[in-house]
């Protein structure tokens, strides 16, 4: 017994120092980094949904500022649209709810490549809903020739590929500022509080009524960056909506199996008469 | 395997003994019985299996690994219909499962987060296995197997993980693969060999899918022995001690199915809740992002299954030195049931390895912790005292306390405790 509560002290002990250790470090790392402001997004928690009147004004955020120099591969106009059209057959999929003939307008506004045609020619023609986004550079050498050297990256995924990305992407919007007294900022790049390193390629894309939103809301830099934070975490995780419903549907059926499986189980066990 | 099928037995001998829901009533099923003892199988070792009728909940993990392996290859066999192995077209092909296959976003989450649960699982169950003392004579080998399987896990995890080509998986890839060529002379070669080229490419992205697809059919093998060796000498018990009747058992069915079958609903709400509501919690971000060979990400991190591995690689200084105390890691799991010197297998009985083996979760918690932290500064340090202490454990404490330690009484069997005064009610069938 003595040997246990040695062994037992000891080791409470050392595991107490280490874990005070860490935790000085974990405060001194804390200081450095700024926490994320987190915001109130609509499709946060179990029965989260996407605000169709944000996602196309985020959508017309995106495309009148941020498309000048990100692309958007992963997308395809027809994608725009409601609940059905997005994937073949699948109605649960949600869009922006723009109508088809609406859809038909935005992609005539892009050429794309096509061809050969019968000629051996290949030809440019307006976009079709079928077709991916068209980017603005085409490649990504002529991005970064038109960029000072540095890339825009697409934004498919940008919500998902950085950690708590819609907070991110609305912070790194919406904190562009002068550089504080004695920050080196290297020539042509740009003071941002809330991007790793505060210094950033991209000049500061939002500055309000950058757009003139068709619906009247007043295009403040707030509610742009909202607005295109919605569109971007809507294309980065378009079966969100489907997820959150089809997960209430089996979280019940598997509460209430569960349950009938605990009643089976002590009716059973009864049968020992030892539970 | 039964009873039923030697050949001096008449199939039909078998009806008289039948009760009314005999199977061997049909006619079909007796004939082919006679053949292929399919239902004598069944009724031996699935229903009438005896178990020691004192198992709790911690028993029911096994199980739930099983299943979950058929749920990663089901899964998984849909992906593959979907995926692309290629370096251009890996990553838009798995986004194209996301975006436009039909419930695409839902198998693969369900792969994904599966994999998390599948170890998970198996953790459980082998820390169950060093708390009861699951590993001492006879089950030394049922006890190996089931290393075995771990280590193919890992394998098939990692080659998992590099499929989709995203950032993590390229350079969690180049990592990894980058440590066989801490083998002195024949190490590089070793390397490219790996490869298949000079660096991690094409050909490595095809030969990883390959054997992501293959390896867990051998796991299916590997369990198949696992069960087996189980089958010979039956399930360990809370008690540690061996079954001595009848009375010290129950049939499988219908005890341990139902209580299985609970489990395995509470396994699947954890599941659910994952897939569907935070789908992408226990991944990287990084992941998102095409994998990209000029840009290294800021922290070069495993999925969190491997992170204790990892944090003891990274707290030797030397690269060859981390190499073989992460391969010493799961070798000390290998050689468990002899550095073990105590005849008292559960810790119910052994009051000091009880505290020793908690010390040793809570090391193995903080060794992931610090497997997620840069290794640098208290982080390094932790982690140094963290893998020291891994070591010991098995090393030193692990056989030391099985010579000084004085265990409890053991009880007379699992039906008779220790004090008749204590007794539990007797059974009743």
């Amino acid at each position: 017994m003595r040997i246990r509560h040695v062994i037992s002290s000891l080791g409470l002990l050392a595991w107490a120092g280490l874990a005070g250790g860490l935790m000085l470090d974990r405060a001194a790392a804390e200081e450095a980094a700024k926490p994320l402001a987190r915001q109130d997004w609509s499709f946060n928690g179990m029965q989260g949904t996407y605000d169709r009147a944000a996602l196309q004004r985020g959508f017309q955020v995106y495309k009148e500022v941020c498309a000048t120099c990100h692309s958007l591969s992963l997308l395809s106009y027809r994608n725009l649209g409601g609940g059905k059209g997005f994937a073949a057959g699948d109605e649960s999929a949600s869009g922006p709810g723009f109508s088809e003939a609406e859809i038909k307008a935005i992609a005539a506004e892009y050429k794309v490549k096509d061809g050969p045609n019968d000629q051996g020619e290949m030809f440019e023609r307006p976009a079709r809903p079928s077709d991916r986004f068209v980017g603005p550079f085409a490649n990504d050498n002529a991005a970064r020739a038109a960029n000072n050297g540095s890339l825009p990256p697409d934004l498919s995924l940008m919500i998902k590929a950085r950690a708590n990305g819609a907070d991110y992407v609305y912070a790194l919007l919406t904190e562009y500022g002068d550089a504080p007294g004695g920050f080196q900022l290297t020539e042509g790049m740009n003071y941002n509080a809330a991007f790793p390193g505060h210094q950033i390629a991209m000049p500061q894309p939002l500055h309000g009524d950058d757009v003139k939103y068709a619906d009247g809301t007043k295009a403040t830099i707030e509610q742009e960056a909202h607005d295109v934070v919605q569109f971007l975490a809507w294309a980065a995780e378009p079966n969100l909506e489907a997820r959150h419903r089809l997960g209430i549907e089996v979280l019940g059926f598997l509460v209430i199996l569960t349950g009938l499986f605990f009643v089976l189980k002590r009716r059973i066990a009864k049968r020992l008469g030892l539970h | 395997m039964s009873t039923h099928n030697s050949p001096n037995s008449d199939p039909q001998a078998s009806q008289s003994q039948a009760g009314k829901t005999n199977l061997r009533n049909y006619g079909l099923v007796r004939w082919i019985d006679y053949r292929l003892p399919f239902v004598g199988f069944i009724e031996k070792d699935l229903i009438g299996y005896p178990e020691p009728k004192n198992l709790n909940y911690w028993w029911s993990f096994g199980s739930l690994a099983g299943i979950t392996l058929l749920v990663m290859i089901l899964s998984g066999i849909f992906l593959a219909m979907h995926y692309i192995p290629n370096t251009e077209m890996a990553f838009n092909s798995v986004e194209s499962i996301m975006r436009d296959v039909n419930g695409g976003w839902l198998i693969r989450y369900i792969h994904m987060n599966g994999a998390s649960l599948f170890f998970l699982v198996v953790y459980i169950h082998i820390f169950r296995g060093i708390y009861y003392g699951s590993y001492k004579s006879p089950r030394e080998l049922l006890w190996i197997i089931g290393v075995v399987i771990l280590l193919l896990m890992m394998a098939t995890a990692f080659l998992g993980y590099v499929l989709p080509w995203g950032q993590m998986s390229f350079w969690g890839a180049t990592v990894i693969t980058n440590l066989f060529s801490a083998i002195p002379v024949i190490g590089t070669p070793i390397t490219t060999w790996l490869w298949g080229g000079f660096g991690v490419g094409n050909p490595t992205l095809n030969r990883f899918f390959a054997l992501h697809y293959l390896l867990p059919f051998v796991i299916i093998g590997v369990a198949m022995l696992h069960l087996l060796a189980l089958r010979t000498h039956g399930s360990n018990n809370p008690l540690g001690i061996e079954v001595r009747s009848k009375a010290d058992t129950i049939p499988f069915h219908p005890y341990y199915t139902v209580k299985d079958l609970f489990s395995l609903g509470v396994f699947a709400i954890v599941f659910a809740v994952l897939v569907f509501y935070m789908p992408n919690a226990l991944g990287e971000p990084d992941n998102y992002k095409p994998a990209n060979p000029l840009i290294t990400p800021a922290h070069i991190v495993p999925e969190w299954y491997l992170l204790p591995f990892y944090a003891i690689l990274r707290s030797i200084p030397s690269k060859l030195g981390g190499v073989l105390a992460m391969g010493g890691a799961i070798f000390m799991l290998f050689i468990l049931p002899w550095l073990d010197r105590s005849r008292v297998r559960s810790c119910t009985f052994r009051p000091i390895y009880k505290v020793l083996f908690w010390v040793f979760v809570v090391d193995c918690l903080l060794l992931g912790y610090l497997g997620a932290k840069p290794p640098e500064g208290w982080y390094l340090i932790g982690s140094r005292l963290a893998a020291a202490w891994y070591f010991i454990h098995f090393l030193i404490l692990t056989p030391l306390v099985g010579w000084f330690e004085t265990p409890k009484p053991l009880p007379v069997s699992i039906s008779l405790p220790v004090l008749p005064s204590t007794a539990l009610p007797q059974e009743k069938h």
